[in-house]
């Protein structure tokens, strides 16, 4: 029971602490300040403080997104475990509506998108829809390795049971893995490569250009689920990368928020020595993740 | 209840009867055409009343898991006419009752007697036939019997199909599905003849009465798939598909789709509870046939610029996720293995009714789409929401089911068929099984893409043209029917426990030999925590959406023109549209889908008008069938005069065959 609070109590308030992490990592390579480790939750604050304008074309399919985004994000960070322990709900196929829940929140980022009628958000919502439909394969192929690795069907026991003695045996395996599941986690959160949040250039971008015409309120809700999901997708990533336990509760939870912290900092660092790809390149890059992943469980079903 | 009705009369009878009343619901209006829409009106409710009787016999039926046997002597040299309702025949009677008279009830407001003088009497005639000859299908239990309704069945469709024959694309369209019905037909007739051969009688053979090793048994199953397995569109027996279900009547393509495609999967499924022990082979050959419809008919959809194509080609997938469940169950019944024979019947079972809910009220929904706007192509529309905001909902909740998105109903088949691919994972006995669930989850990220790309492109934005600018939302005769079909995916999605315990009969009758035990308790309960779930997001979705709605309370809402970029003189036509949404996925996959674009050639400074078109191809048909049967066409056309017209020369062939065949037999 108190396991379960502290979920969702980190679920609740840790996410947009990762995204300021990633921002001060980057300022450190640009030999910045940078702004402070809680600005995202300031930017939040304040926006749920604005007033809203919504453009004329939109209808209620426009005001849904933010909500099915938020509320999709929401309940995966309810089936997903953090660190060594059990996730709060936990049933056999479990991984399935986690993989399905983010086509949901996908369904009505693209759809509120189309409806301001912007050619801008129209292109965004296109890359998105191809690119998080070929990274979809990928987090399959892990969920199979870590099912034949651990011999369960639910999130919690795929990804507490496969702890560092499964390096011993199926270490190229996971190596495999992790390289597919990171590409994934870049993608399907739209950092750099592939998206480059910051562009101050619509043309190029895929989810930023999908929010442009939400602000205030609902754009604090988007921003806020942004930074849910890559916790929630990060939460699943560490688990495969840093299966560290202690079994003694409390320090579990001190090396799970560790490695997320870790984690924000790796992507700030990938953030900071690579610059975006050519949209055409997205497309393989993803290509390759899938393949990657399928190795893994190629050597792990043999 | 079950002992009320059984005491008051035999559910197999009420359900019997109930086919009847539909399929003679259409002829009064043939006689009352200087009346128009009284025998619409009548048609309508005689077709709902039966329903309202059928369904519930048909449920009883079902839940008390009895066979009901009738024996008509009718006096033909091929046995004696035998009905029997067994459970499987229970289940599948579901869709015809509910879609028959949802259709019927949204003829009277889509296909007004008033506006369609000459059509309507006869469009609803033939509507009753079709539905009532797919009903007495499922009970007929004698071979020449069954060939005979499924003619009357196949005939029916082609006549629905043509009702605009005036039009070239309808008549192309109708001689395709016409030839390739019969394509099956010819099939079928193999197949019992085989079936003759291999029992003695034209009566179809009990469960598990056939041995799969007897010689015949592989034959007369690639008879069955091939003829079966054309009416319901499987690859590559897929091609009349998609023009018929786009050229015909929105309520007919409703009907084909959501009921006459489950009626060749319902060949084929009873043509496998003949067999004992089907060999590994065949299940395999399902699975394949089954995840290569879904993953070509999804991209096939993907590419489609014709709202009602879409909707066909989308069929071609959910009838391909369909058959690998039952491949997936038959691996499972040859291996011994049950809890894969169990999870992967009721998978394609519960994904066969649920297709038949949301496919219909999606073919509805653009039925009154194109009622409203005169046009089926996708990217002159947009912006219908704003003037018919009933049927935008109502699409948007059928397009989220049928990606299979949760808290809907599509969820439910694709996870119990998830979790089939996965248990195989702990034994090293058909593991490989897995490599379906990245596949099925491709196939969902394209239906994703496919059903954003029709919702967007057709309510959301601006109207493209003038005609889209002012559409009128449907009336009730047409928005009930589809309301009817979105509350049952709400409710089957969000308790899905109900649905698992109305397949667990029929898959119970398919495989008696197997003890079904706890499993379905035990999933039962598994869709429970599911049910669970999804009561929590739709609370969360609620919870979010009450804390924006205190938020927005407190500050001014303001609405101004939606930003373009800085640029002052954006146009409706600017728009992102259904094309180019899924410009970039086609292109990504273009190895398989082609789209053909015809290029402008630009030269010079200031060059002058050009247009760019572009549609998707149909490679095979059009490289490879069509100038097959036109080759055909050419060899056989010395037998084009034995076909002159003549009514009398005609009567001699009959009379000369028939002559023939006595001699023969002496």
């Amino acid at each position: 029971m108190t396991n379960s609070i502290i979920h969702i109590f980190l679920a609740l308030v840790m996410p947009p602490l990762l995204l300021g992490v990633i921002g001060k990592t980057k300022a450190a390579f640009a030999g910045r300040v940078g702004a402070p480790f809680l600005q995202p939750y300031y930017d939040i604050y304040r926006l749920l403080q604005k007033g809203t304008v919504f453009s004329t074309t939109t209808s209620w399919v426009f005001r849904a997104g933010p909500i099915v985004a938020l509320a999709t994000a929401a309940v995966a960070a309810l089936l997903v475990p953090f660190g060594a322990h059990p996730s709060p709900i936990s049933f056999d196929g479990d991984m399935i509506l986690y993989a399905y829940l983010f086509a949901l929140g996908r369904f009505f980022t693209m759809a509120a998108a189309l409806d301001t009628g912007s050619s801008f958000e129209g292109m965004g919502s296109a890359r998105e829809a191809t690119y998080s439909c070929l990274a979809e394969p990928t987090l399959f192929f892990a969920l199979i390795t870590l099912s034949r690795l651990s011999g369960s069907y639910s999130l919690t026991g795929m990804l507490t049971n496969v702890s560092g003695g499964a390096w011993l045996y199926a270490g190229a395996s996971l190596l495999l893995l992790i390289g597919g599941m990171f590409i994934v986690l870049l993608a399907e959160n739209c950092r750099i490569p592939f998206d480059d949040p910051n562009t101050h250039l619509e043309l190029t971008m895929i989810h930023e250009v999908m929010v442009l015409d939400h602000s205030g309120p609902a754009f604090g809700i988007i921003q806020y689920a942004a930074s849910l999901k890559l916790f929630v997708l990060g939460a699943f990533f560490i688990q495969l990368a840093l299966p560290f336990a202690t079994g003694n509760p409390i320090p579990d939870w001190g090396i799970f928020i560790i490695s997320m912290l870790l984690l924000a900092v790796v992507i700030g660092i990938v953030e900071s020595v690579m610059a975006r790809l050519r949209l055409v390149r997205v497309p393989q890059l993803l290509v390759a993740a899938t393949i990657l992943a399928a190795f893994s469980t190629l050597l792990v079903i043999r | 209840m079950y002992s009320v009705m059984q005491g008051a009369c035999d559910p197999a009878l009420v359900a019997l009867c109930a086919a009847l009343v539909i399929g003679s619901g259409g002829i009064p209006g043939l006689f009352l055409q200087n009346k128009p829409g009284a025998g619409q009106i009548l048609s309508a409710a005689a077709t709902i009343l039966a329903a309202l009787a059928g369904v519930p016999a048909s449920l009883l039926l079902l839940f008390s898991r009895t066979t009901t046997t009738y024996v008509l002597e009718w006096g033909l040299p091929f046995g004696p006419c035998e009905f029997v309702i067994d459970p499987l025949s229970a289940f599948f009677l579901l869709p015809v009752f509910l879609v028959s008279a949802a259709g019927s009830l949204f003829a009277v407001g889509y296909w007004p007697a008033a506006g369609h003088r000459a059509t309507e009497p006869w469009l609803t005639f033939f509507y009753g036939i079709l539905s009532s000859s797919m009903a007495i299908l499922l009970v007929a239990r004698n071979g020449i019997y069954f060939i005979m309704v499924w003619e009357v069945m196949a005939l029916s469709a082609y006549f629905l199909l043509v009702t605009e024959h005036e039009r070239e694309e309808v008549r192309r369209a109708g001689i395709v599905y016409l030839i390739a019905t019969h394509v099956g037909t010819a099939a079928l007739f193999v197949y019992f003849s085989l079936l003759a051969a291999a029992t003695g009688s034209f009566l179809l053979p009990a469960a598990g009465s056939l041995s799969a090793l007897a010689p015949h048994a592989t034959l007369i199953a690639l008879a069955a798939f091939i003829g079966f397995g054309a009416k319901a569109g499987i690859m590559p027996l897929h091609l009349w598909l998609p023009s018929a279900h786009a050229n015909a009547p929105s309520h007919v393509s409703a009907l084909m789709s959501g009921v006459m495609l489950k009626m060749g999967l319902y060949g084929i499924f009873r043509t496998l509870t003949f067999f004992q022990d089907p060999p590994l082979l065949w299940g395999i050959i399902l699975t394949l046939s089954g995840i290569t419809s879904a993953l070509l008919g999804i991209l096939f959809a993907v590419s489609q610029r014709d709202l009602k194509r879409l909707l066909a080609c989308s069929s071609i997938e959910n009838i391909g996720i369909i058959t690998t469940g039952l491949g997936v169950a038959l691996m499972g019944a040859s291996s011994h293995t049950p809890v894969l024979m169990y999870l992967g019947m009721a998978g394609a079972l519960i994904h066969i009714l649920n297709h038949s809910f949301f496919k219909p009220l999606l073919f509805l929904g653009s039925g009154a789409i194109i009622h409203a706007v005169g046009t089926r192509e996708m990217n002159q529309m947009g912006g219908l929401g704003k003037g018919m905001p009933r049927v935008a909902l109502l699409v948007l909740v059928g397009s989220v089911a049928i990606c299979g998105i949760p808290p809907l109903n599509g969820f439910v088949g694709e996870f119990l068929l998830y979790l089939s691919f996965f248990l195989e994972l702990k034994s090293d006995n058909l593991v490989y099984l897995v490599f379906l669930a990245p596949l099925l989850a491709l196939v969902g990220g394209l239906a994703v893409i496919a059903f954003t790309k029709l919702y967007s492109s057709v309510f959301l934005g601006t109207p493209r043209t003038p005609a889209a600018a002012h559409p009128h939302e449907a009336g009730w005769t047409m928005l009930v029917p589809m309301a009817f079909f979105g509350a049952l995916c709400l409710l089957i999605g969000v308790v899905p426990q109900l649905v698992l315990r109305l397949v667990t009969p029929a898959v119970a009758s398919f495989f008696p030999l197997m003890p079904l035990d706890t499993m379905p308790a035990e999933y039962g309960s598994l869709l429970g925590r599911l049910s669970l779930a999804g009561v929590l997001l739709l609370s969360a979705a609620a919870l979010v959406a009450l804390l924006w709605r205190w938020r927005l309370g407190k500050a001014p809402v303001t609405s101004a023109a939606t930003w373009g970029c800085g640029y002052q003189r954006g146009t409706a036509r600017m728009q992102y549209g259904g094309s180019s949404f899924s410009e970039l996925a086609v292109s990504v996959f273009n190895g398989i889908m082609r789209q053909r674009v015809e290029r402008p050639t630009l030269t010079g400074l200031f060059p002058g008008e050009a247009r760019c078109r572009d549609h998707p191809s149909e490679t095979l048909l059009e490289r490879v069938v069509a100038p097959l049967f036109s080759l055909a066409g050419l060899s056989f056309a010395f037998l084009r005069r034995l076909q002159h017209g003549q009514m009398h020369v005609y009567m001699v062939y009959i009379f000369a065959t028939l002559f023939i065949l006595m001699l023969w037999a002496h």
